[in-house]
């Protein structure tokens, strides 16, 4: 396992080399730069901003500075935001989007397989048909219509809870739901699918058939099997709500690292953008790592030596 | 007095298509340490009778009528109360030991769940006895083994966990249901013993559900035979063996496969020859390690003539469907393989192409191996794209009609999809399949055995007829020895990868030469005194 796990860490390098690279080269491709803002500027100031940021260089020589400095840990300065390093910007925006997307994962995890399950074990009830719609209005109902609603709802309509806004724990309420509605959705209906043929299966025939009570038939032996697939799903799910979420941020006013990677992107921040997705990359390849390896302690036909 | 009796039960399935009835009004009593059997072919109902009993029906089934364990009626018996009696008074074996064991849980896990929901025991007494259990079943290193996962124990053994598990609670009566049909013929052979030795010891009765009456023979006092939801005949083995009142028992006992191959005569050309094939697995990826290669097919020869039909015999892991595709080189192997004097090793993959027509498989199981998305007229002549282009529709249709007939079909068929057929008319279809591209040698990997007896019989007897018509070489891989025999004119014996016994399939079936190839016939043709020998040192059964 710990040899699997070193090779896993070193494969993760050129993958995110790729990742790196391929968004370097996109971005410049991208007409604009980030001093080409409202007036034209005078030329010599441009020259000089070029100069003290490197963008005289070639840009096969700007990949290669970035790059040597990113191996040493340096992200460079922010185009934008004067005097932050982008190393600043993430450091105060990534805890932010961690404690959001935690929590909404946390949710997720919770109730999901618990719906899901309730659905299956229920199959063709008014419980299952319940948890189907709303599963399937969960994924259907993007969150850029769902926040707002919630917002508009508990925070300004009935007043409930706070519409917005960084600071108080009841200010987490509305977007940590908003963020883990569709997670919720998808993995109640993929625990519903997989726990409906755990039911149906062999072993599970044998647990009933010996006469074990109904909680450690459905419990130990079906949702066991069942959360399997849910496991998988947990890794892409994790990164993605843990790098926070540009939508959710940018309604209830967060200050986490979502919101900087689309204004970084609309002015150009090149080293901003860049250093969100590496963060981004390194969290995709570090989950689906954790989840492979949460799969050989769930199931113990995968061995990965 | 009976330990089970059922009256009158009948099963019903709801489906989108219907209700459909699989048990009709069907009468049986099991008395108290009475091996009883319940025979039938796929689809009689024989198992839902007592899925029924046990309130095991899937979701959309329903049971009606009655059925009495001892004094109580449980037929439809809420769960908490039939939670008494399952695992504890009753107590059921599955067919498939792989998958009826949760993979996810260790054996101690499993084995001791039972004693402990049933008997109240703590967790240490449960896993004392637990071992006693492994070790009554014997497995070796009983220890070591509660500590396994199901995947890392063999079939057998799987299979002697879960007798284990069914005698945990030294229940009344166990119900086996086709315990052994996934087992190769020796382990079969041993749990079948085990299992006649421990009802001895413990007296407890046995219900039996089999298609196999070779088992019944063996094994059982009594037998109900069923079909369609019904019980045709009922009586001790020995009548119903000796004197069948029904049709249809006595087409059963007449459904072992019958006759023999001639060889060919002397002349005949030898049209597929191997020498030394070897066939390897990478074992693990190397990271750190040198990789290790497993050794699946281990220097065989093979040769086979014009008509020819060779018999590759073995038990799972002996490497038979292997040695086929390797023969077909659609397994990468080491060795010579050449066809009709040309060398097929060193053929480009387009000069393989065109000689795959001549080479063609058939595969075992009839339900993977057509495609439920193609109509039966464009599976069958799908070769034809590829070797015939210049075949328009309508001539691959007028092929596709004539296939379908000369293996027994109709015509019309063509036109509909591989899930409206039963096994044995899918196996039609696959080997009409293989047989529109007229091939000279074609490989049959088990190609009979996902099918019932009655339909076995059938499909060999179309494969013999096909041979001689068609002058077809046949490699017939199979770990049925009765099939065997009645196909082959000459026998390869394989185990671990080479082979242990070859010959003209009299000389081998008549004087075997190895002991492993003494242990199969045995095993195959010889239950009865196996399961005898076993049973003198235990004391005499009361009827």
């Amino acid at each position: 396992m710990l040899v699997y796990t070193i090779r896993r860490v070193v494969g993760a390098i050129p993958t995110i080399l790729i990742v790196v690279t391929l968004a370097f080269f996109m971005m410049r491709i991208a007409p604009g730069g980030p001093f080409d803002r409202g007036r034209p500027m005078d030329p010599t100031v441009l020259a000089n901003l070029d100069a003290t940021f490197g963008f005289d260089e070639p840009l096969w020589r700007q990949y290669l500075i970035y790059l040597v400095n990113l191996a040493q840990g340096d992200m460079g300065p922010s185009f934008i935001y004067r005097d932050q390093r982008v190393a600043e910007i993430i450091g105060s925006g990534l805890p932010v989007s961690m404690l959001l997307g935690g929590l909404a994962l946390t949710l997720a995890v919770l109730l999901g397989p618990t719906l899901g399950s309730l659905a299956a074990l229920r199959q063709n009830s008014i419980s299952d048909y319940a948890v189907s719609s709303v599963a399937t209005f969960g994924i259907t109902i993007p969150n850029f219509v769902a926040a707002p609603i919630l917002s508009l709802v508990f925070g300004v309509m009935l007043g409930w809870l706070p519409a917005q806004g960084w600071g108080d724990w009841r200010q987490l309420i509305l977007p940590i739901v908003a963020l883990s509605l569709p997670f919720v959705a998808i993995i109640a209906r993929l625990t519903r699918g997989a726990m409906i043929e755990a039911l149906r299966s062999d072993h599970v025939r044998t647990a009933r058939a010996y006469g074990l009570p109904a909680h450690t038939v459905v419990l130990k032996h079906a949702l066991r099997a069942a959360f399997l697939p849910v496991a998988g799903y947990l890794g892409p799910a994790a990164a993605s709500l843990l790098t926070g979420s540009i939508v959710i941020e940018q309604v209830f006013n967060l200050p986490g690292i979502g919101r900087h990677f689309v204004q970084g992107a609309i002015n150009r921040d090149y080293t901003l953008v860049m250093g969100t997705v590496v963060v981004i990359a390194v969290f995709v390849v570090l989950f689906n790592l954790m989840v492979d390896l949460l799969y050989s302690v769930l199931d113990p036909r995968v061995r990965y030596d | 007095m009976a330990v089970l009796k059922v009256e009158n039960v009948t099963v019903t399935f709801d489906t989108p298509d219907g209700v459909i009835d699989a048990v009709s009004g069907v009468s049986m009593t099991v008395e108290r340490g009475e091996t009883v059997a319940i025979v039938g072919e796929s689809g009689s109902g024989k198992s839902q009778v007592m899925m029924a009993a046990m309130g095991l029906l899937a979701i959309n089934g329903r049971a009606e009528g009655s059925v009495r364990f001892g004094e109580d009626e449980i037929l439809n018996a809420p769960a908490r109360r039939m939670n008494l009696i399952r695992g504890s008074r009753i107590a059921m074996i599955f067919q498939e030991p792989m998958t009826s064991l949760d993979p996810l849980y260790t054996i101690e896990s499993q084995l001791t769940a039972p004693l402990r929901a049933h008997a109240g025991l703590s967790r240490a007494k449960a896993r004392a006895r637990a071992l006693e259990l492994l070790d009554l079943v014997r497995i070796p290193e009983p220890a070591r083994r509660l500590k396994a996962y199901p995947h890392e124990l063999s079939g057998g053994q799987r299979q002697r966990v879960m007798i284990a598990m069914a005698l945990s609670n030294s229940p009344d009566l166990i119900i086996a249901d086709e315990p052994t049909t996934a087992l190769d013929v020796t382990i079969q052979a041993e749990i079948l013993a085990l299992l006649a030795e421990l009802q001895a010891r413990l007296e407890t009765a046995i219900l039996f559900i089999t298609h196999d009456l070779g088992l019944v023979k063996a094994f059982a006092d009594r037998v109900y035979v069923m079909r369609a939801g019904r019980v045709v005949e009922e009586g001790p083995t020995t009548r119903v063996f000796e004197a069948p009142r029904s049709e249809y028992t006595r087409m059963l006992l007449d459904a072992e496969p019958d006759g023999a191959k001639h060889p060919p005569s002397d002349d005949a050309p030898l049209l597929l020859e191997a020498k030394g094939v070897r066939v390897t697995f990478p074992v693990g990826d190397g990271f750190l390690r040198r990789p290790r290669r497993f050794t699946a097919v281990d220097g065989v020869d093979v040769a086979l003539r014009r008509g020819q039909t060779i018999g590759v015999v073995g038990e799972s892991g002996s490497g038979k469907s292997t040695l086929g595709r390797a023969l077909l080189r659609l397994q990468p192997s080491e060795g010579r393989i050449t066809y009709a004097g040309r060398d097929l090793s060193d053929r480009t993959p387009a000069e393989m192409t065109q000689l795959r027509r001549e080479l063609q498989l058939v595969f075992q199981d009839p339900y993977g191996s057509l495609s439920p998305r193609m109509t039966v007229g464009e599976i069958v002549t799908e070769g034809l794209l590829i070797h015939e282009p210049q075949t328009g529709r309508r001539a691959r249709a007028v092929r596709a009609a004539e296939a379908l007939e000369a293996v027994g079909l109709s015509a019309v068929m063509r036109n509909r999809f591989p899930h409206e057929f039963s096994g044995g008319q899918r196996q039609r279809i696959a080997i009409a399949r293989a047989m529109v591209l007229s091939p000279s040698v074609v490989v049959l990997d088990e190609p009979t055995s996902a099918l019932d007896r009655s339909v076995q019989k059938q499909v060999i007897r179309l494969l013999r007829d096909l041979q001689t018509r068609l002058a077809l070489s046949y490699v017939f891989i199979s770990h049925d020895l009765a099939v065997i025999r009645a196909v082959a004119d000459h026998v390869l014996v394989m185990k671990d990868g080479r082979v242990v016994e070859e010959g003209a399939t009299s000389a081998v079936f008549n004087a075997p030469q190895t002991a492993y190839t003494r242990d199969l016939m045995r095993a195959a043709f010889d239950l009865s005194s196996l399961l005898k020998s076993d049973e003198t040192a235990a004391p005499v059964r009361e009827a």
